[in-house]
């Protein structure tokens, strides 16, 4: 009976997924880049492989031309800790993190011609942790400087998730000014959120590093991974002590969380379910017997490999495709005619008010 | 809406046939059944039963002597489509059946069973390796457990695969001690001989991919504790989720293909940690020295008998005994896709598939779970689909987006139909094609809503932009309307 009630409050995911975002560009945010490879990296050690992280990195801190100490990112003052490391994998760097690419590592509409490594290949019993940091204010987050991501338009992107089956549950952890606005308009089950700060607050960053000039890390994270260090593979610590780390006193700002999408209750949602990979397993205790006199199949694959004729550069590409689909649609611009007319409104009504005789002029 | 129809012929011996029968044979008769799934759905199971007797050949055939060969004369006398039954009835003191045993099922789609009494325990005693032999209800509900609400399945119901196009499967040694050990395996043999019948039969499900490759250094993320009375190591059942988790980092997996990977790891202990044992729960060592976690693979420990003497020369040579450790990982392998024998009633002798791996009945129970998942999934996707391109109202959809929806529900009618007439392989290879296609159309990159501005979005762009502008123009506007109409009064005053 207790193994009955242990299975009901178990989370039934069977594998870990892990998106870690960092938006912003430019060395003097550096500290959202620490911040993306400190998670990276107790993720990492925590038991989650490379080939389900998904991590996106806007701007290249270790090698910037203005980083003091060349390939390396420090997350604590005293340069203790470097977490860029000798076995990252940054899966989308520089231009490539924009709202588009992180929107299509969700929702799966990537282009075929994507490497696995650059994909979300969850599946219905996926746990999966979304971790986003940058610039944000009330209902979007600034990606790279150029363009935003609308809580309105990650909602949409979770639901389309949801529909698919693409995740079990999901964790969304999001640290930058005003953070909770992001997670306000959340509708899909299923989805536990954390955010450094409430509607109309600032996120502040942690310290400065004076032999590297910038600050390294935010508030909010680095209590996060000061608890995360405490937390090993088979620690048993649960949500609602994630949600006590950095109040007020110490991160200035108020962190706030969702649970109210989320079906298990928090108490019983383990750490380790979202930051792990802790797989279920079970004892084999069936064995086939098999007739070991049995003769050896000729084997196949070498002879197919052969005799296929190589293939040539047109026959790889989808020609059908390619000749039978329509132009792109391109973005929406108002027809030119428009803007010529209503030039010569201005015009007309500007002559019309101020006297005729300015007209004599132009005719 | 979807019907499951199983043809089952069931044949009586003579002096078989109970005396309280209905009607005379040959009859046909249908049983259903509704399985509920959700509050609107359910799934309609069939039965078509087709009483007869025996022929003259079927009777020389039972008159073997034991349930094997009975099974095996048998067997070019039956109808194997995929997905049909045929029972046989035997009398109740029939001696081809072992004493205890009430019910005998073969390797193919055939099953022996005694009478029984009465026509209630016969029914009683068809129904039941009926659905052994096809699916169960708990079998169909967790082939759709994306329907039924939750707190109905328990979270652990649906581990086996999913269906899917194509699996690789990934056979790894991982020796962490080289210096003591050099271990040689012969992986291609063994795959010819072994792996490739039990492939090539579930190549009916799926396309299978197999590789191989060797680890080394690649250490278990648990230190083994030493066991006094036993003097092994021991690997107990709470430590082995972490297992996994550093080897699975330097497994890597295909490029190039998007199937599900399926490993299967064989750890050859250090010397220093040999022999090594796994408990289960109670503490007794497993017999396999195997585990296996849900949707990932297996790993199983091969244990090298220590030299006869300490002076022996390091490192030594293993040659490892691939039949045995097929015999584990291909029952892993089973497992993995969701067959097992556990829950079958002790009455039950069920005959071993030999070389092939799994019997022709169970080949259809993956089947029959698969074209429900299949048909499921694709309509779930149209129907998100279809949602999303109404909440979108200026998506386009290229052409060849809309034949591949076309193509998906053209797929899915047809499974559906071909599923009522009872045509499993068929109805599986349609749904197969629906779900391809359907895949093809939902995720196709033209579609991400982003690129289609909602209406708020334009309205937000544009406002700034022509508001202040437009405010000189209206002004100007309101001015010359007033200068009008004071001109159209002032004539009247003028001379």
């Amino acid at each position: 009976f207790q193994d009955q009630a242990e299975q009901f409050f178990r989370s039934g995911h069977t594998n870990n997924w892990a998106v870690l975002v960092c938006t912003s560009r430019f060395w003097f945010n550096y500290r959202h880049v620490a911040n993306t490879l400190s998670v990276y990296r107790s993720v990492k050690r925590l038991g989650i492989p490379d080939s389900h992280i998904v991590l996106m990195l806007a701007d290249d801190m270790a090698c910037n031309p203005r980083n003091p100490k060349p390939a390396t990112v420090f997350s604590h003052k005293n340069m203790e800790l470097n977490v860029y490391g000798d076995d990252v994998e940054v899966d989308y760097r520089s231009y490539e993190v924009t709202v588009e690419n992180f929107l299509r590592v969700l929702t799966g509409r990537i282009p075929p011609s994507t490497p696995r490594s650059k994909r979300l290949l969850s599946d219905d019993r996926s746990n999966i942790l979304i971790y986003m940091t940058g610039h944000g204010g009330n209902g979007f987050l600034k990606f790279q400087d150029s363009e935003e991501i609308t809580n309105v338009e990650l909602a949409d992107a979770f639901e389309q998730m949801w529909q698919k089956r693409r995740y079990n549950e999901l964790l969304f952890i999001i640290d930058t000014c005003q953070g909770a606005s992001m997670y306000e308009r959340f509708y899909s089950p299923n989805i536990m959120a954390l955010a450094s700060s409430q509607v109309g607050e600032d996120s502040l960053s942690h310290q400065p590093d004076l032999g590297i000039g910038v600050h390294l890390m935010d508030r909010y994270t680095f209590y996060v991974l000061e608890f995360l260090e405490e937390i090993h593979p088979a620690s048993q610590t649960n949500m609602n002590d994630l949600f006590q780390v950095c109040p007020k006193s110490l991160c200035v700002s108020t962190p706030g969380h969702r649970t109210d999408l989320f079906q298990r209750d928090p108490q019983n949602v383990l750490i380790t379910d979202f930051f792990g990979s802790v797989r279920k397993v079970e004892i084999t205790t069936e064995t086939l017997s098999l007739d070991r006199d049995v003769a050896a199949v000729e084997s196949k694959f070498p002879e197919e490999e052969v005799a296929t004729e190589p293939l040539k550069y047109a026959e790889q590409l989808p020609v059908a495709q390619i000749i039978h689909q329509k132009p792109k649609q391109k973005d929406w611009h108002p027809p030119g005619g428009f803007i010529l007319g209503l030039w010569a409104l201005i015009i007309m009504v500007f002559f019309k008010t101020y006297g005729i005789k300015h007209m004599k002029h132009v005719f | 809406q979807v019907r499951l129809v199983v043809p089952v012929a069931v044949v009586f011996s003579p002096g078989s046939v109970p005396g309280d029968l209905p009607r005379p044979l040959p009859f046909r008769d249908v049983q259903e059944m509704e399985i509920p799934v959700n509050v609107r759905s359910s799934v309609t199971s069939c039965y078509e039963m087709r009483y007869r007797s025996t022929t003259a050949q079927e009777e020389a055939a039972l008159a073997a002597a034991t349930a094997r060969e009975a099974d095996a004369a048998l067997h070019p006398l039956q109808d194997s489509t995929l997905g049909s039954l045929t029972m046989y009835v035997l009398p109740e003191t029939s001696s081809l059946l072992p004493q205890g045993t009430n019910v005998y099922v073969g390797k193919h789609r055939s099953a022996l069973l005694r009478a029984g009494g009465s026509v209630a325990t016969l029914q009683a005693r068809l129904r039941e390796v009926a659905q052994l032999m096809s699916f169960t209800a708990s079998a169909v509900a967790a082939a759709l457990s994306d329907r039924v609400p939750d707190g109905r399945l328990s979270p652990d119901t649906r581990r086996s695969l999913k269906s899917s196009l194509g699996y690789e499967i990934t056979f790894s040694l991982l020796n962490p001690d080289p210096k003591s050990h050099t271990v040689d395996w012969d992986i291609e043999g063994a795959v010819n001989r072994y792996v490739k019948p039990v492939l090539d039969k579930l190549s009916l499900v799926a396309n299978f991919s197999v590789d191989s490759q060797i680890l080394y250094y690649a250490v278990l993320g648990v230190t083994p504790r030493y066991d006094k009375e036993s003097s092994s190591f021991l690997l107990s059942a709470h430590s082995l989720p972490h297992v996994i988790n550093p080897v699975e980092a330097r497994l890597g997996s295909s490029a190039a293909s998007l199937y599900p990977v399926l490993n299967f790891l064989l750890y050859v202990p250090e010397r220093s940690h040999s022999p090594l044992y796994i408990q289960d729960k109670d503490g007794a060592p497993v017999s396999t020295n195997a585990f296996h976690s849900p949707r990932w693979g297996g790993i199983m420990v091969y244990n090298v008998e220590a030299p006869a003497s300490p002076q022996a020369s390091l490192p030594l040579h293993v040659d490892v005994d691939m039949a045995r450790v097929m015999e584990v990982f291909l029952a892993q392998l089973r497992l993995l896709f969701g067959l097992s024998r556990e829950e079958v009633p002790p009455e039950f002798l069920l005959e071993s598939p030999g070389n092939e791996g799994l019997a022709d009945w169970e080949l259809d129970h993956l089947l029959w779970a698969h074209t429900v998942e299949n048909i499921a999934t694709v309509s779930t996707t149209l129907t998100s689909l279809a949602q999303l391109l109404d909440k979108i109202g200026n998506i386009v959809i290229k052409d060849d987006v809309a034949s591949e929806v076309y193509r998906a529900v053209a797929s899915v009618q047809s499974a559906v139909t071909k599923l009522s007439l009872g045509h499993l392989h068929a109805a599986f290879q349609a749904s197969k094609e629906a779900v391809t296609s359907s895949e093809r159309a939902f995720f196709d990159p033209s579609l991400l809503h982003l690129l289609y501005f909602p209406d708020d979005q334009k309205f937000a762009i544009y406002i700034p932009l022509f508001l202040p502008m437009a405010v000189p123009i209206l002004l100007s506007l309101a001015k010359i309307v007033r200068e009008s109409r004071l001109r159209r009064k002032e004539p009247t005053k003028m001379d």
